[in-house]
């Protein structure tokens, strides 16, 4: 086999620029966790099944065991490092806390960021499969969050707590 | 993976030179298929060629009324388009039944299309599969077949389509647009752009090696009730077992296309015009050829049609 010539790629990650020389091979996931070591970004499934690696690149969610490093060119990439601090959380990241939004907190990071983005998706009118009416604004509806989420998979099932923190985030918690 | 060795192209025409001067290419749009399958040693291209940056990434009005939507448009794009929201509901309801809000964030429009099988057979690579090893045979005929195909199929593969936005494209009669060796630019009518799989189920489509996507076109909006359901073993986030698009106007059938019965998006063409949802479906389910495990998509489809004529007639009055 022979080796590929590695290539030089420049991202800005959570408002950092960093410059990294890859094997074209090495996905935005090994990118972020094996060569910036930035570990909060977890590998679940590497197969796109399970969301544990989301991040946001430009600002929208995807999942980054899919997608090339040396794809990502000049594009900003948001991890959960770059959302909050043990002393400084996201106020997602402490409802979370608060309701007990994990057990073993393994897809915590990636559903945290995927809360924080349903959000927005829902807020600028990007329909899904349980929405009704296509043309109407879309409601900020348990129904339509459950859905959005469903990309996010959680072993330990603690999907009512998680549903509770997002409640809660949006200022509707008991 | 493989090792392979990447480039970036700025224009249709630099991907369509990269990919003649390199067999063996491949172009690379969301990624989300490909690279899936280029971690399971499915596909082992040499040389990426990614298409992210050519500029197709926009949707324009037609001069005939349409829509050209760009091969690069993500998937959550094409669904939250305001024009594709009112004119043509059976593609925003197809695009967001499918895959999740991550994927659909990451998806294009060529990719979607160019989506290879779920067969799970497709997927080991310690079995046979005329797909992934041509005449290597099809571990699939005689084997679990539950969500394998009943309409299409050869004797060579038995697997379905999985794309739900391509069965909304049928029902719509898309045309996929391309670009080809020389520059030279096709026009290839939905209908035939998806081939059964005869003796050579590893040729899918009528794309020629290095042909570029570009575009699809949508004709004029249709109008009526346009609905999509499908049905999945998970409420969310899985592949169907069955869709049913329908477009509809005062309870009679306008358009009707099937997802997750055959080896391509079905169109039932004989059953449009028709207001009987038994009767179009005995026409769509004529020469089926089900296995014992993948029999219930007969009944299923029979009854999703049902519910969704009688949910669009209501929706009408
Ligand atoms: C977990 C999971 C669940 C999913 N569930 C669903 C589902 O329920 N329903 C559904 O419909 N889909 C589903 N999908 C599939 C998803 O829709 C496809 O992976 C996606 O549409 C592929 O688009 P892409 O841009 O990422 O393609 P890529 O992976 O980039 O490419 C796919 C193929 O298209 C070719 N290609 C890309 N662009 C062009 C072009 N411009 N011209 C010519 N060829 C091109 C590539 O060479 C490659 O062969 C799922 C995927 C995953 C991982
Ligand atoms: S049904 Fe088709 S894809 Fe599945 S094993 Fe047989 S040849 Fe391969
Ligand atoms: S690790 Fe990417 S989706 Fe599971
Ligand atoms: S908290 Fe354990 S997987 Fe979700």
């Amino acid at each position: 086999m022979t080796a590929t010539p590695r290539l030089p790629v420049t991202l800005s990650v959570n408002g950092e620029t960093r410059t990294l020389t890859l094997d074209p091979r090495v996905t935005l996931l090994d990118a972020l966790r094996e060569h910036l070591l930035l570990t909060g970004t977890k590998k679940g499934c590497d197969q796109g099944q399970c969301g544990a690696c989301t991040v946001l690149v430009n600002g929208r969610r995807i999942n980054s065991c899919l997608s090339l490093a040396v794809m990502h060119e000049g594009d900003e990439i948001s991890t959960i490092e770059g959302l909050g601090t043990p002393e400084a959380l996201h106020p997602m990241q402490a409802a979370f806390i608060e309701h007990d939004g994990f057990q073993c907190g393994y897809c915590t990071p990636g559903q945290i960021l995927s809360s924080l983005s349903v959000i927005e998706e829902i807020r600028a009118g990007v329909p899904s499969h349980v929405t009704g009416d296509l043309e109407a604004p879309i409601p900020l509806s348990d129904a339509e969050i459950r859905e959005r989420m469903s990309g996010n998979l959680c072993r330990c099932a603690a999907y009512p707590n998680i549903m509770a923190a997002i409640r809660d985030y949006l200022g509707e918690g008991a | 993976m493989k090792p392979f060795s990447y480039e970036r192209v700025a224009s249709p025409g630099e991907a369509v030179e990269a990919a003649a001067a390199r067999p063996g290419a491949r172009f690379i749009a969301g990624g989300t298929n490909l690279l899936d399958l280029m971690k399971l040693g499915i596909e082992a291209p040499q040389h990426l060629i990614d298409v992210n940056r050519l500029g197709l990434d926009t949707i324009e009005p037609t001069a005939e009324g349409g829509l050209r939507i760009g091969a690069l448009v993500r998937n959550a794009d094409l669904a939250a388009d305001r024009r594709v929201r009112r004119d043509y509901a059976v593609l925003a309801r197809a695009l967001v039944s499918g895959a999740s809000g991550q994927l659909r964030n990451k998806a294009t429009t060529a990719g979607n299309l160019m989506q290879r099988t779920r067969c799970p057979y497709f997927y080991n690579t310690d079995m046979p599969c005329n797909k992934r090893r041509p005449g290597s045979g099809c571990a699939a005929i005689g084997g679990l077949t539950h969500n394998l195909a009943v309409l299409g199929v050869s004797d060579a593969c038995i697997a379905t389509h999985p794309s739900d936005m391509c069965v909304a494209l049928r029902a719509l009669d898309a045309t996929v647009e391309t670009v080809g060796a020389g520059g030279r630019a096709r026009s290839i009518p939905i209908a035939a752009f998806h081939r059964l799989p005869g003796d050579r189920p590893d040729i899918e489509t009528a794309l020629e090696p290095g042909e570029l996507i570009t575009a699809v076109t949508l004709p004029a909006p249709l109008g009526g009730v346009q609905l999509y359901r499908k049905v999945r073993e998970r409420a969310s986030y899985a592949f169907a077992n069955l869709t049913v698009a329908l477009v509809a106007e005062e309870g009679q059938i306008v358009r009707l296309a099937f997802g997750g019965l055959a080896a391509k998006p079905w169109r039932v063409e004989v059953a449009e015009g028709g207001d009987d949802a038994d009767l179009a479906a005995d026409l769509a389910l004529a020469g089926a050829t089900p296995t014992e495990d993948n029999a219930y998509k007969l009944p299923l489809a029979r009854r999703t049609l049902k519910a969704t004529l009688a949910q669009a007639t209501e929706v009408r009055s």
